[in-house]
């Protein structure tokens, strides 16, 4: 090609190598590997910490209930029943009201009501932990002990679940307010997986006759149902985990009971009352078992449900805002 | 049906008000101004104001934001840029699973990495806590709202002899720069309030500090700490430090918003 | 007028194919651009005429799965080489997109400024003297000289477009290649866009894709019609017009099919 004519003389060079570019996506690939690095990172510390309660109860940890730390025994049932007992009544209060949320905004609310009525559960989000708890203390546990128990007492007093005496601080006040915590969020997650549920599924439904109700049992909720299940699960992993308002009125105490009135605890809990009481190193220990198994549990949970969801709404971050 | 939904709706924006509605009347009357200058005295005697921990809260949260914020943003620029691999795939999913996990889970594996080894309680213990918390959270939301950032103009850049890095940074980013901060404000507000990570690691004081390498009180563990103790006084004061973190938090959420609104026109 | 310094300088694609993974989009094309012309590149949609322009500057292999075999020549320097750094190339190469592109964030001034600065060695005064004559040559001076600090934004659709043609030509790129870019514009933004192909052919090479046979018409010296990623046939514009050599060619400017 070069018949020797002469090259513009500021012409620049094709030949050379973008080292920024390389140096740039060095960078970012450094910075996102701290995450995969963090999570194990906080397993592998979890474990190792944990190891002595470990080696020392083996899988007995999960079903005894002796915790006496004087004595050096340690098991964790109790904490395992309650933590179920506490998330599982939270959802059977919350399921409903948040996915009637999601449903309302998504299909029924008149257009100018949807932001602002998102907003505000998405402000339920935002409050923390430990106001809810402070709220939970002075208004939630008064409340149930005047208007709540008495009557369900006289309805279904006769059941195992509502015996003993109430005090205020029990499975019962634990659940309420995992409920209320969770709603925003179940509510939120649901909302985005009904928004991204394509109109012509809904658009199929209505043009064979259907009502707007059976346009949404008959398409939009079957077709996010694997979404759904995975907003539900989210926040069951939510509830497993939370901490502080739990610890401010389960009442905290080492008991297994089907009664919602009476005392429990949860292993949540547990790590914040106990963990800077810890005199010894098995007691320490058994405490890093607790934290290792929640983890564990709650890091599956949200992996299942993020499967779940990913199936309907791909590779989005749902719900990361109303975190 | 449909009134049943509504109803539910309705119900649950009423939980807000009465939250909220309880935190301003129980909280208000306690606010004067010692509680914003003063630091508490002992216990059972009257006044008093929680000024060390309006500090503390500011001190912890913003040094958190400094260690979680460039790596949260750079993930969320690596996710959007590069992230469409398996190695992309993996973050994403680790980012969500870690947006879930229990933030006492991460307040033990703070006091292991940094209370143990260094033999006693910090703030800087409690702010890398939080940034622990922090960093899944902004790398998601930002991904996301770089990712809002459309496809021409990359191109345009890249047609343009922009480098790689340098589109990256001075026009999708500065593009997404609005979503971004408000990706960033949403997790400050958000960990603003967390208490559970900062037991064991901040601690609490009862004094006035603002050394990172001591022991520091927070509002959220002045809410824990005087809401569950036994004196009228303390109950007073929780309520009114509960407002003003309530306010805190809410206050960094609808800037949020605001900021995210004056450059879309509308929120999402 | 006498011929520019680089008068010889010419584009050519060398048995190029462009793949997304295992599929061919375009097939073994070789063509030669002659300086200082406008080759229109024409067929219907989905033959593989955007995908061979994007394949000319590098850009086709940041696209999801994109690779190329064969070459493209400039100035007879292989731009596929391994020592050949795209960004480099790609400011000899200026590139107009369907859409106009503007800079969200920069003021109408950076956005024509923007691939100066990236260059680097500017003073402040050649940035100016060169975002005005970018400007002028993209015939936009006279109705943007007074609001050069305005958003780009602030642009009607075809002033915007005109924007990213003055934007790929301050950074003096000897090459310019257009993607429909009147796609989206209405007809008198469209001729002011056609006038400017006819202008600027003296200081640059052009290829510009077009779905619009009457546009390859009017603004091109030379024309190649692609039609299902082959280069069916090229040649001058009036010659393929009035007696193409091929039937498919035939059938696709009389309307018969596309």
């Amino acid at each position: 090609m070069d018949d020797g004519s002469p090259v513009a003389p500021d012409r620049p060079a094709l030949v050379g190598r973008n080292a920024v570019d390389r140096l740039y996506r060095a960078a970012l690939t450094g910075l996102a590997l701290s995450l995969p690095l963090l999570l194990v990172a906080l397993l592998a510390e979890l474990v190792a910490s944990a190891w002595p309660a470990i080696t020392r109860f083996g899988v007995r940890f999960l079903w005894t209930s002796v915790w006496d730390p004087v004595a050096g025994v340690f098991g964790a049932a109790p904490m395992i029943f309650g933590t179920l007992a506490s998330s599982l009544l939270a959802l059977l209060f919350a399921v409903p009201l948040a996915l009637g949320v999601a449903i309302y905004l998504t299909e029924f609310s008149p257009k100018w009501l949807r932001q602002p009525v998102a907003f505000l559960v998405e402000l339920l989000a935002a409050i923390p932990s430990v106001v809810y708890g402070l709220w939970g203390i002075f208004v939630l546990i008064p409340f149930l002990r005047g208007y709540v128990v008495p009557p369900l007492r006289g309805v279904l007093g006769w059941t195992p679940f509502l015996q003993g005496v109430f005090y205020g601080n029990s499975l019962l006040a634990g659940g309420v307010i995992l409920a209320i915590m969770i709603v925003p969020y179940i509510a939120a997650v649901s909302r985005e997986v009904l928004l991204a549920v394509p109109s012509s599924q809904r658009e199929a439904a209505l043009g064979m006759g259907a009502t707007r109700w059976e346009a949404v049992w008959t398409a939009v909720v079957p077709y996010g149902r694997a979404g759904l299940i995975g907003a539900v699960i989210l926040g069951l992993g939510r509830a497993l985990g939370e901490t502080m308002a739990v610890t401010m009125l389960i009442g905290n105490r080492h008991d297994i009971g089907l009664s919602v009135l009476q005392p429990a605890y949860t292993m949540a809990a547990a790590v914040a009352n106990e963990f800077s009481e810890a005199t010894t190193n098995l007691y320490l220990s058994a405490l890093f078992e607790v934290g290792l198994i929640l983890f564990v549990v709650t890091v599956v949970v949200n992996a299942l449900a993020r499967l779940m969801i990913w199936r309907v709404a791909r590779g989005t971050a749902v719900g990361s805002r109303a975190l | 049906m449909t009134t049943l939904v509504g109803v539910l709706s309705f119900v649950a924006v009423l939980a807000l008000a009465v939250i909220l509605g309880y935190l301003v009347v129980k909280g208000a009357s306690s606010l004067d101004w010692n509680f914003f200058v003063k630091n508490p005295v002992p216990a059972g005697q009257a006044g008093g104001g929680v000024a060390n921990a309006i500090v503390g809260t500011v001190i912890i949260v913003g040094v958190a934001a400094l260690i979680g914020l460039p790596i949260g943003i750079g993930t969320g620029l690596y996710l959007a840029e590069y992230g469409s691999g398996r190695f992309g795939w993996i973050v994403r999913f680790v980012a969500d699973v870690l947006n879930g996990t229990p933030s006492i889970v991460v307040g033990i594996f703070a006091w292991t990495w940094l209370v143990r080894p260094m033999g006693h309680f910090s703030a800087l213990a409690g702010s890398v806590a939080l940034a622990v918390l922090m960093v899944p959270m902004i790398a998601r939301t930002t991904e996301e709202m770089v990712r809002l950032v459309p496809h021409s103009l990359r191109e345009a850049a890249l047609a343009l002899g922009y480098p790689r890095w340098r589109t990256s940074l001075r026009i999708v980013a500065r593009t997404a720069l609005a979503g971004i901060l408000t990706s960033c404000l949403v997790g400050i507000a958000r960990i603003a309030g967390e208490t559970a990570p900062l037991l064991f690691t901040a601690l609490g004081n009862l004094n006035f500090s603002s050394s990172i390498l001591q022991p520091m009180q927070t509002l959220s563990l002045q809410v824990f700490t005087y809401g569950t103790g036994p004196f009228d006084e303390w109950h007073r004061l929780a309520w009114a430090a509960a407002l003003v973190l309530m306010g805190l938090v809410l206050l960094l959420s609808l800037t949020a918003r605001w900021a995210l609104r004056s450059r879309h026109g509308a929120a999402r | 007028m006498a011929p520019p310094a680089d008068a010889r300088l010419q584009l050519e694609a060398v048995r190029l194919t462009a793949l997304y993974g295992r599929r061919a989009v375009v097939k073994d094309v070789s063509i030669l651009f002659p300086a200082h012309s406008v080759t229109a590149v024409i067929g219907p949609s989905g033959c593989g005429k955007s995908t061979f322009l994007r394949c000319l500057n590098r850009m086709h292999e940041l696209s999801e799965g994109g690779w190329v075999t064969g070459t493209v020549l400039l100035d007879g320097a292989d731009v596929y080489d391994a020592g050949v750094d795209p960004v480099q190339l790609r400011r000899r190469i200026g590139m107009v997109f369907q859409r106009p592109t503007p800079f969200p964030t920069m003021t109408i001034y950076d956005n024509v400024a923007a691939g100066l600065r990236v260059n680097g060695g500017r003073s402040r005064g050649e940035v100016d003297a060169a975002v005005e004559q970018a400007l002028r040559r993209a015939a936009l001076w006279d109705e943007v000289k007074d609001r050069l600090k305005k958003s780009a934004l602030d642009l009607s659709g075809g002033q915007q477009q005109r924007l990213c043609i003055a934007r790929a030509l301050a950074p003096e790129p000897e090459v310019l290649l257009l993607d429909e870019p009147t796609a989206s514009l209405d007809p008198a933004g469209t001729q002011r866009i056609e006038e400017l192909c006819h202008e600027l052919k003296h200081r640059y090479t052009i290829v510009i894709v077009t779905h619009n046979l009457q546009q390859a018409g009017r603004v091109s010296d030379y024309t190649a019609f692609f039609y299902l990623g082959d280069l069916v046939e090229v040649g001058r514009t009036e010659e393929l017009f009035t007696k193409p050599a091929q039937e498919q060619t035939e059938a696709y400017i009389t309307g018969r099919f596309g």
